[in-house]
């Protein structure tokens, strides 16, 4: 297949994943913004823009001033906002154009369809009343994208750079969404866990799709490490960093195999992939876990870039 | 069912508003619908060509919603017997294209034996000296036609435009034939239609066909070049590539590699045979034309010359779409195959003869006056439908420049009825059939694209100005 086809499937699948793991986040903090009083609820929307990248353009159009209706309008489809989760919808039609050949007619018309709601939805500010449909028709979108390429693509390149783009992208955001909050799974602040903290360490779960997950598998008990050890390091769970890369790792050995060789992002993946066999979370507190999620992150980026590199994405 | 127009050839009705043969199994079934599932499923076929992002984009217009082209209910019918006419003509007309081009660009046979004169190539840009002596893999000038054809009567079918260069279309002719199969299944039960789903298996069979010697037997790559997601016809060419199993590529895409024009894949670099190219003869080379063109290949056609790669369709073909060249198109079908032309043309007055400027300032308001390179409709006088001021800004422009104009009579186009909200009302159409050519010989597809002017009484069928589209039959023996 030709590299910038590779290239439009592997961004087509980050901005689809990252639009959902935005709704995710402003679902989140919405709800957290509502049990809290006025100041608090500030600090959770801005706590929100720092997590997607976005203060600058932000604090540039609204100044230091935090409201939920300006934070999600401006996240959701402000013009200004080049990584709005209308812009991620339009690029990732834009790409899904690009590689028409490469999808089927039922992906395509998945993203399409999924556009075209979406970007009437989007025609008018949207009000705390329509947040959640309007949340709830990004996700849409990006279930139904994946269902159809579950149900309808060929398991061949294609399918694997999709995933890769897929996994990068998802084990990028839920590291961004731990390198944000670290300081409330802390144990510095405590270990008995006052309600604020619970409420707090829900919210973490919340942003990640992942709180009923972890009650079931935790019997309802809250605790700030078992949290981080089920985000980074629980294989069963589809967000969290080890799930990501396992994938990762499969879809990168398909290619190899397909390819009849490894590359060297193949060799940049198996030690960003080691440590999640070898670490432990005790360890991993012990480290920092600012310090772990940093380089979590920096590597991510360079596996990244190495995958398009390897496969000509670009020139 | 009433809907003649007095003046024009109704291809439904006679003139005594009996229902041609042709349309006789349609109109039995037609009659037996009740009108608001029609009107409904017009709706139905919008929304679905929505989703399905069949689409066009209008240039010049950066905000402008991708637009749909509106596609009617109604089809527009030929007989098994006229299309053997029809197909005769066309072969005849496409055989003669290639053994101009192939003259054009060699000995110029024409041109000395004086049917055609010397001024029409002089300085005419169409005309590539690049590709003088220069005999394309297979001896194929023109890989894909798509001649414009229009119908006055009866039996009265004439050439409008040749379209030699790149004919676009053909995947509304595709689309158009699947909607009215998932809308009306039961219809194609009652009526039997030529099939013409096969086009883009055809189209690559007959690219693989011409491949270029540096091929050397192996199985031919075929790429289809594209300028990209914003040309008007992206989609298109990404439904053919994609029907075709072929690459769509951008110029960015590509680059000479040992002699050969390499399209950069995940594994590296691999060698094309056939680019069936989308993008016009002055942005293909930047070496060679364009120097500002960044949507084709540097060095092409040095590897195209060199027998590396099959250009389709070759550059210099649009030479044939030049409307001074047009209107000498009978003595070239007759020059050419030594046979009276079986399709006409529309009879064209050259503005740089002085008699015939004469004749058309005179009559101008009757006329319908077109850039000689021109195309798409724009740029074009139509006398009936315009104002004194706009007749009098064109006649001075004729003037200033009569070697730039030709002049045909308004015909008045045969009709076929659309689905308005008042029921069928005719509506002027004209006809694209899609032509291949390879060594193995002419494949036409049966049928075509029907463009349809959907306001009344309106001529023009563009779809850039406001034209529509139908699926076009041919009715099986």
């Amino acid at each position: 297949m030709l590299g910038r086809s590779a290239n439009g499937i592997f961004w087509l699948f980050r901005y689809l994943e990252r639009a959902e793991n935005i709704s995710r986040l402003i679902e989140a903090g919405f709800r957290m913004a509502l049990t809290r009083d006025a100041a608090d609820a500030s600090d959770e929307w801005r706590s929100l823009i720092v997590t997607l990248g976005l203060r600058p353009g932000y604090e540039a159009r609204y100044g230091l001033e935090y409201t939920g209706a300006h934070v999600f309008n401006y996240i959701l489809r402000d013009k200004d906002n080049p990584g709005s989760v209308l812009a991620m919808t339009e690029m990732a039609r834009t790409n899904a154009r690009m590689v028409r050949g490469g999808i089927t007619r039922e992906v395509w018309e998945s993203v399409n369809d999924g556009w075209m709601k979406l970007k009437e939805a989007l025609a008018r500010p949207v009000t705390e009343t329509r947040l959640g449909d309007v949340l709830d028709l990004v996700r849409r979108q990006s279930t139904q994208v994946r269902g159809a390429m579950e149900g309808t693509m060929l398991r061949n390149e294609i399918y694997n750079f999709a995933r890769l783009g897929s996994f990068i992208e998802r084990a990028d955001n839920t590291a961004r969404i731990l390198d944000v909050k670290y300081y409330v799974l802390l144990p510095s602040i405590s270990y008995v866990g006052s309600s604020l903290d619970n409420v707090q360490w829900e919210n973490v779960l919340r942003s990640v799709a992942g709180e009923r997950a972890y009650r079931w598998l935790n019997a309802g008990r809250m605790d700030p490490r078992g949290i981080a050890e089920f985000l980074i390091l629980d294989g069963r769970f589809p967000r969290s960093l080890a799930f990501c890369y396992s994938k990762l790792r499969s879809n990168l050995a398909s290619l190899a195999r397909e390819y009849g060789g490894e590359m060297h992002s193949h060799e940049i993946l198996r030690d960003a992939d080691c440590q999640f066999h070898q670490a432990t979370i005790d360890a991993i507190f012990e480290q920092g876990l600012h310090e772990f999620i940093g380089t979590f992150i920096r590597n991510n980026t360079t596996l990244a870039l190495q995958i398009q590199r390897d496969y000509r994405f670009i020139d | 069912m009433k809907t003649t127009s007095p003046s024009s050839y109704d291809e439904m009705l006679n003139s005594d508003g009996s229902v041609r043969s042709a349309y006789a199994g349609y109109c039995q079934w037609y009659d037996e619908q009740a009108p608001d599932l029609l009107r409904r499923k017009g709706s139905e076929a919008e929304a679905f060509f929505r989703r399905t992002g069949i689409t066009f984009n209008v240039y010049g217009n950066e905000d402008a919603e991708e637009r749909l082209i509106p596609f009617d209910m109604v089809p527009r019918i030929i007989t098994a017997q006229q299309w053997r006419k029809l197909s005769r003509g066309i072969e005849q007309r496409v055989r003669a294209l290639n053994a101009f081009l192939h003259d054009l660009y060699h000995r110029q046979e024409i041109v000395r034996s004086g049917r055609l004169p010397a001024r029409l190539l002089k300085g005419n840009v169409a005309f590539l000296p690049e590709m003088v002596g220069f005999t394309p893999p297979g001896g194929v000038y023109t890989h894909i036609v798509g001649i414009d054809l229009v119908r006055t009567g009866e039996d009265d079918f004439m050439v409008l435009e040749d379209n030699a260069r790149t004919p676009s279309g053909v995947s509304y002719m595709l689309e158009n034939r699947e909607t009215m199969m998932a809308m009306f299944p039961e219809l194609f039960t009652r009526v039997r239609v030529r099939e013409v789903s096969d086009y883009p298996r055809r189209l690559a069979r007959s690219l693989a066909a011409c491949a270029p010697p540096a091929c050397d037997g192996k199985k031919p790559v075929v790429a289809v070049l594209t300028p990209g997601i914003y040309n008007s016809a992206y989609f298109e060419h990404a439904f053919l590539a994609d029907q075709m199993g072929a690459e769509l590529v951008e110029g960015s895409d590509l680059r000479v590699e040992n002699g050969r024009i390499a399209m950069r894949t995940t594994r590296g670099y691999t060698p094309i045979d056939v680019l069936y190219r989308r993008v016009d003869d002055e942005y293909l080379d930047p070496l060679t034309f364009n120097p500002n063109s960044v949507l084709g290949v540097s060095g092409i056609m040095d590897v195209y010359r060199a027998g590396g790669i099959t250009i389709a369709n070759a550059p210099g073909t649009g030479i044939c779409d030049d409307k001074a060249i047009y209107s000498f198109m009978p003595e070239i079908v007759e020059f050419y195959t030594g046979e009276k032309p079986i399709l006409q043309n529309v009879p064209t007055w050259r503005c740089a003869e002085p008699e015939s400027l004469k004749y058309v300032l005179d009559n101008l308001a009757e006329l319908v006056v077109k850039e000689v390179h021109g195309s798409g409709g724009y740029g074009m006088l139509i006398g009936p439908t315009s104002s004194r001021k706009e007749l009098a800004a064109f006649e001075a422009k004729l003037r200033a420049k009569p070697e730039n104009y030709i002049a045909q009579p308004t015909l008045s186009l045969s009709t076929v009825p659309i689905l308005t909200k008042a029921g069928l009302a005719p509506r002027h159409v004209d006809l694209r059939p899609f032509v291949l050519v390879s060594p193995n010989g002419i494949d036409i597809t049966p049928g075509g694209l029907t463009r349809v002017a959907l306001k009344k009484g309106s001529l023009v069928v563009n779809s850039s100005q406001g034209g529509g589209t139908k699926d076009s039959w041919v009715l099986d023996d």
